[in-house]
């Protein structure tokens, strides 16, 4: 029964980590349909950016972290404008390309300044944080990200329902010449939402190097175990990508727990195969009309 | 004798056979013809050792970037799991020849067929996914066959991998680099033939339609799942059979090479060459093959400087560059690909010299 439960907990935990990571990507695909290969490469820049700014430069934290976010909120901003917006109107496998030729730009260039080794934050993370309950342990990162994650899902909650740049955005997402004709600045909404997209992800980044360490290889496959997530729970839903990494996460947990380790990492993609075979848009995806 | 054919200086195309031709004129042919006797008669004994192993090598990769291209470039169904069919052509090819005792001419048709029927297993999704959620699923593909590949030890026996034993036809044995480039081209030219070929026919035709607009192909009648299943089918044939030459190639196969980087590297070659040319499959696969040979060559010789060395330079970062730059180069300057390149630069030529 502990046992269980000590499961459910982490499975929830890293579910929650999961649906953060799956944000930043849902951001993109919800304004410009673009499914971001790159995304996990994002995640280990932000990581690695925040590793130099406290470990070697040692800046405090709370100056550290904001640095490092604008750091990735600079860099999403600039590949969008070099990379993406020539792409505008092309056919999607090009964009898709596009985005794994930038995760393998990414991913050497990383590799040439830190190599493949693993690396770890020094702690910073208050002890108090960590929940102690009967036999049950989480250390106090799960329960940051849980706290993060819950406060980022009302910040695009809101964002989206309320601030008119939200707005303009699922425009965008819903019809994009009827969003031009009504004089929606397209591009703007582009560069914000790659700007934002990669802002999540490098937080997301940052979250997950605390927890396993900075590596840019295992930083990048998390980015892949995005895409179970995201299509599970919707490409297009926020929610959905929390729940998505939910069920994700505890799937993990138990096949891990009950059955097999090395299953462990094979079972996301099943269940997705099933789970799409009865539900092709995912839990929470909007289905879309097609007209000839 | 007929009037030898030249390129006229517009389009005067008056009967549907004269656009689906595939030489346009007699010099066309005639050059593929010399070429193919230069590619046979002098290629193999003017190259050395490690040059045949390339030309091998981008021979097998060709196989199965045509193929990757049926289903990308002209049913329009983007797959993730191409790495993936090629190891199971691979694994294949290796049970039946060992566990069986198929001989090479039999192993390598059988793996193409079962590759096929995989591939259409994991090509069902399509019945109801498309674009991108298809994508995903086809990502799904590829991670369940790689996990099946290492843990079903009892098939493919696990890490240890498999060792092949030689290839003889009617006898005769095909155990030397040279010797394995007639059998490597011979494979790539029979495919190459059959799916430009296939192209012209109704299924081609079939398949284009559904890549330009699914719902407007199933309103003409075309039953649409069934076409997908047929262009999964016929796509991871290629992949099995290349998959299959490159295992009778290699004696010793294990799960490693057959990743998601495999994948994403055939999808680069059908986009580098051009997506929906059978010709600029071949271009696509010779420039990735040769890149990788090229950065190898580049990493043995920065090895060697001993300053670079002291300080710890790494070269594999540099092959990630390299590959992601030449992507995105492409997609950004020449979307077409490598064919569209050779087409501009033979229409510079067509009216040579009297070009005005």
């Amino acid at each position: 029964m502990e046992f269980f439960i000590q499961l459910l907990v982490n499975g929830i935990s890293i579910g929650f980590l999961y649906g953060l990571a799956a944000m930043g990507f849902v951001m993109i695909f919800k304004s410009s349909s673009v499914l971001n290969f790159a995304h996990g490469e994002l995640m280990a820049l932000g990581a690695f950016v925040f590793l130099v700014l406290i470990g070697w430069a040692e800046l405090p934290i709370y100056v550290a972290f904001p640095l490092a976010l604008a750091g990735s909120f600079i860099l999403g901003f600039v590949v969008e404008r070099l990379f993406l917006r020539p792409l505008i109107g092309e056919p999607l496998i090009y964009v898709i390309m596009l985005t794994v030729g930038l995760a393998s730009i990414f991913k050497g260039i990383m590799l040439f300044i830190w190599g493949g080794n693993l690396y770890t934050f020094p702690d910073f993370l208050p002890a108090g944080l960590a929940i102690h309950w009967g036999s049950i342990n989480i250390p106090p990162v799960y329960v940051v990200s849980v706290i993060i994650g819950l406060i980022f899902l009302m910040l695009f909650g809101l964002f989206f329902k309320y601030s008119s740049q939200g707005i303009y955005m699922r425009s965008v997402a819903d019809n994009q010449p009827a969003a031009l004709s009504l004089g929606v600045h397209v591009r703007k909404v582009f560069a914000l939402s790659w700007a934002i997209a990669a802002l999540v992800a490098g937080m997301s980044g940052i979250v997950l190097g605390t927890i396993n360490g900075i590596n840019v290889h295992d930083l990048s496959s998390i980015g892949l175990k995005v895409f179970p997530v995201v299509i599970l729970g919707g490409l297009d839903s926020i929610g959905g990508a929390v729940i998505g990494g939910i069920i994700i996460g505890l799937l993990e947990t138990f096949t891990g727990g009950y059955l097999s380790t090395s299953l462990r990492d094979v079972v996301p993609y099943i269940a997705l195969v099933f789970i799409l075979m009865v539900k092709p848009y995912g839990l929470f995806g909007l289905v879309e009309i097609e007209r000839v | 004798m007929r009037k030898l054919h030249f390129h006229p200086c517009g389009n005067f195309n008056e009967r549907y056979e004269q656009e689906l031709t595939i030489f346009e004129t007699d010099f066309g042919r005639t050059s593929l013809a010399a070429g193919l006797v230069i590619l046979f008669a002098v290629v193999p004994y003017a190259s050395g050792p490690y040059l045949l192993y390339v030309l091998n090598i981008a021979a097998i990769t060709a196989i199965a970037a045509i193929g990757l291209n049926i289903l990308i470039g002209f049913t329009g169904q983007l797959s993730l799991g191409h790495g993936a069919f090629f190891g199971v052509g691979a694994y294949a090819a290796a049970i039946l020849s060992t566990e069986v005792g198929f001989p090479f001419l039999l192993a390598v048709p059988s793996a193409g067929l079962i590759t096929a029927m995989v591939g259409t297993l994991f090509g069902l999704p399509s019945w109801r996914l498309k674009g991108l959620y298809l994508t995903i699923a086809t990502l799904a593909g590829q991670f369940i066959i790689e996990y099946l590949l290492v843990h079903w030890e009892g098939l493919t026996k696990g890490t240890m991998g498999i060792v092949l034993p030689g290839i003889s036809i009617f006898g005769v044995a095909f155990d030397t680099d040279r010797s394995f480039f007639y059998i490597a081209y011979t494979c790539l030219i029979i495919m190459t033939l059959v799916a430009v070929n296939l192209m012209r026919t109704s299924y081609g035709r079939a398949f284009i339609a559904i890549r330009d607009n699914d719902r407007a192909a199933e309103g003409m009648g075309i039953p649409i799942l069934s076409y997908k299943l047929l262009s999964f089918a016929i796509s991871s044939f290629y992949a099995g059979v290349a998959g299959a030459l490159w295992a009778y190639y290699m004696i010793s196969i294990t799960a490693e090479p057959f990743n998601l980087g495999l994948s994403v590297e055939y999808i680069a070659m059908v986009i580098i060459g051009g997506l929906g040319s059978i010709a600029g499959s071949i271009y696509g696969a010779l420039f990735i093959v040769g890149l990788n040979e090229g950065l190898r060559w580049l990493t043995g010789i920065l090895m060697s400087v001993d300053m670079l060395s002291a300080v710890g330079f790494s070269m594999a970062p540099l092959r990630e560059i390299a590959f992601g730059a030449a992507i995105v180069l492409f997609i950004l300057l020449e979307p077409r690909g490598l064919a569209e390149v050779w087409r501009i630069i033979r229409s510079n030529f067509r009216l040579w010299p009297f070009s005005y």
